[in-house]
């Protein structure tokens, strides 16, 4: 499963590149049974706090990075490298995972769909129930505790998954597009629920989008990939101030930065074609 | 859709009322214009009770040989239910089995089509030869009843959402401490067969139900009426063959009509379990069948 190099030597490079990072892939290849190779050689740190987006072309393996991160799926070579060690079953109980689609469970209502890992933890209803209600109302669902997903829109049951990936207080969240099939205007609502969320909750965040606009506006960091095989073609720091509002995407820094991360997709898009 | 807001629910209640009842109406004026037919037919020609009894007549047979006829109910009904009990019992038993492990699946299934495909009117011979009659009577409606039962649930079990399996590793599989490897993934795959592949599968289960239910009445008069030529039953298959030979044809009609009575009843008894189930969130709560 991990076939390269001696963990203990790995961790200590992680150290030395990233005092804060909590978790790191190191080489990581992924090729599936098929044949298809998805990665090759990924390097990506996770610092703590960050807010990470990973930006490319279709098919360039972000969401395979992902699952490996969360430990779904084990990468052909390489590792995944936790900060403070042992490996993704230790950490699972700390990893929010908000899939593409919503993936509610359509025979239970949105409170008991929140429910659901902390009921594989073995929380009692009642001992849960304040946390799903904390939940529920960060994103702003508190009136539709009851309500069957077939009840509701599909920019509210995306944010019932928001929920349920933070019921468990996660330490590390990972979201594959969250935000991909919602209109502009509820995506940037839902862009300021995430970044409050962030803050109130202090987690890192690793977030898989296919918008430039998108990544500029949340992130931290934003890691630029590019296909066939999938690889880090460059990473641009977004330094600005934290509590980001509206005005911020009419600031010449924001326009700035959404060209240059557009260069750097285009350049991902054009080595894919020159491949 | 159970599910209205309360602004436009009074005008949608009433005009779904009449809907239903017209729904109810019109089968039942048709069942009446038959029989009045039939009574003005039987009547008007003099055709002879022993060709074509009058509903009248068999309405009267009904009530003087109710007794016997109600004792034939009965043991119909039990073998049914019995053999129905105990196919969901081994349905839903072996498709837990085949869906927890490859081996049991590989193994066990192609039998499991085996005993389907073979036709039970070509087994139950061979069953009364081997077996007392009431055990090779419920066996035959134990076995039409139990293939639909576990190849619904067994394809229920399956169907669950991929992202969501994947969600529930990511939660649900802990690392157990001082137990065995394998033991943990054998308790997290229970986890997931009783939170997510259950409910996940209970319409599936339903649709295979309500066909099952018909089945196992099939199954039970096909095999009585195998056993009827040779044996002493008591149930109404069996009753239908007695009165054929004795040629008290007004008997054959009421019991006839009692069998096909008790088929609507199991019908309308597995919709209503399915609708109450499923109203809440199944969208094909009401149009699905299989
Ligand atoms: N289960 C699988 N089996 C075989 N190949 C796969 C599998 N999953 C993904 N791939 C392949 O791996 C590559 C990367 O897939 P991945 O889903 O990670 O892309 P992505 O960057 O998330 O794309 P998108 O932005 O379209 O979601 C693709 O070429 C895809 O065909
Ligand atoms: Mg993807």
């Amino acid at each position: 499963m991990r076939a390269n190099g001696p963990p203990a030597a790995t961790a200590q490079d992680a150290g030395a590149h990233d005092a804060a990072s909590i978790v790191a892939l190191r080489g990581v290849d992924k090729v599936f049974p098929n044949g298809v190779s998805a990665l090759a050689g990924l390097d990506l740190d996770i610092g703590r706090d960050e807010f990470v987006s990973l930006l490319g072309p279709s098919g360039c393996g972000k969401s395979t990075a992902l699952r490996i991160l969360a430990g779904l799926i084990a990468p052909s070579r390489g590792a995944v490298v936790w900060t403070d060690g042992g490996d993704d079953t230790d950490h699972r109980g700390e990893i929010g995972f908000v899939f593409q689609e919503p993936t509610l469970m359509p025979w239970a209502n949105v409170a008991d769909n929140v429910y659901m890992p902390l009921r594989l933890r073995g929380v009692s209803r009642k001992a849960a129930r304040e946390t799903i209600q904390s939940c529920l109302s960060l994103v702003g669902l508190d009136a539709f505790a009851q309500a069957y997903p077939r009840e509701l829109s599909g920019g509210m049951k995306m944010r019932v998954s928001i929920a349920r990936a933070l019921s468990l207080r996660p330490k590390l969240l990972l979201m594959d597009e969250p935000f991909a099939a919602l209109d502009e205007i509820t995506r940037f609502r839902l862009n300021d629920d995430i970044l409050r969320l962030q803050r109130e909750f202090g987690c890192t965040i690793v977030f898989v989008t296919h918008s430039v606009y998108e990544s500029v506006y949340l992130s931290t960091r934003i890691v630029v990939m590019a296909a066939r095989p999938g690889r880090v073609v460059e990473e641009i720091a977004v330094a600005a101030a934290s509590p980001r509002t509206e005005a911020f995407r009419t600031t010449p820094e924001y326009a700035d930065l959404c060209r240059r991360t557009s260069a750097a997709l285009h350049g991902a898009m054009g080595q894919d074609e020159h491949l | 859709m159970t599910v209205q807001s309360p602004g436009e629910g009074a005008p949608l209640t009433s005009r779904r009322d009449a809907a239903l009842l017209l729904r109810v109406a019109l089968p039942l004026a048709l069942f009446a214009l038959v029989i009045w037919g039939w009574e003005r037919y039987v009547v008007a020609f003099g055709v002879p009770h022993y060709v074509l009894p009058a509903p009248s007549r068999i309405a009267h047979t009904m009530v003087a040989d109710w007794p016997l006829l109600f004792a034939s109910l009965l043991q119909t009904l039990k073998t049914t239910f019995l053999g129905l009990a105990l196919a969901i019992v081994g349905g839903v038993g072996l498709a837990v089995l085949l869906s927890l492990s490859r081996v049991v699946e590989y193994s066990l299934y192609p039998y499991a089509v085996v005993l389907q495909v073979t036709p039970v009117v070509a087994i139950s011979p061979l069953l009364l030869i081997y077996m007392p009659q009431e055990t090779a009577v419920l066996t035959c409606a134990w076995i039409v009843a139990f293939f639909p039962i576990l190849s619904n649930t067994t394809l229920g079990l399956r169907s669950v959402d991929r992202n969501l399996l994947e969600l529930f590793e990511l939660y649900g599989s802990t690392k157990p401490r001082c137990a065995p490897p394998w033991l943990g993934r054998l308790i997290s795959r229970v986890k997931a067969l009783w939170y997510l592949r259950a409910p996940a599968a209970l319409p599936y289960f339903l649709g295979g139900l309500k066909i099952a239910g018909g089945l196992a009445l099939i199954g039970a008069v096909v095999a009585e009426i195998a056993a009827g030529s040779a044996g002493a039953g008591s149930g109404l298959a069996y009753r239908i063959i007695e009165s054929q030979f004795r040629l008290n044809i007004p008997r054959l009609f009421a019991a006839l009509a009692l069998l096909s009575l008790t088929g609507v009843v199991i019908f309308l008894v597995m919709s209503g379990i399915s609708h109450l189930l499923l109203r809440r969130w199944h969208e094909s709560a009401l149009s699905k069948e299989s």
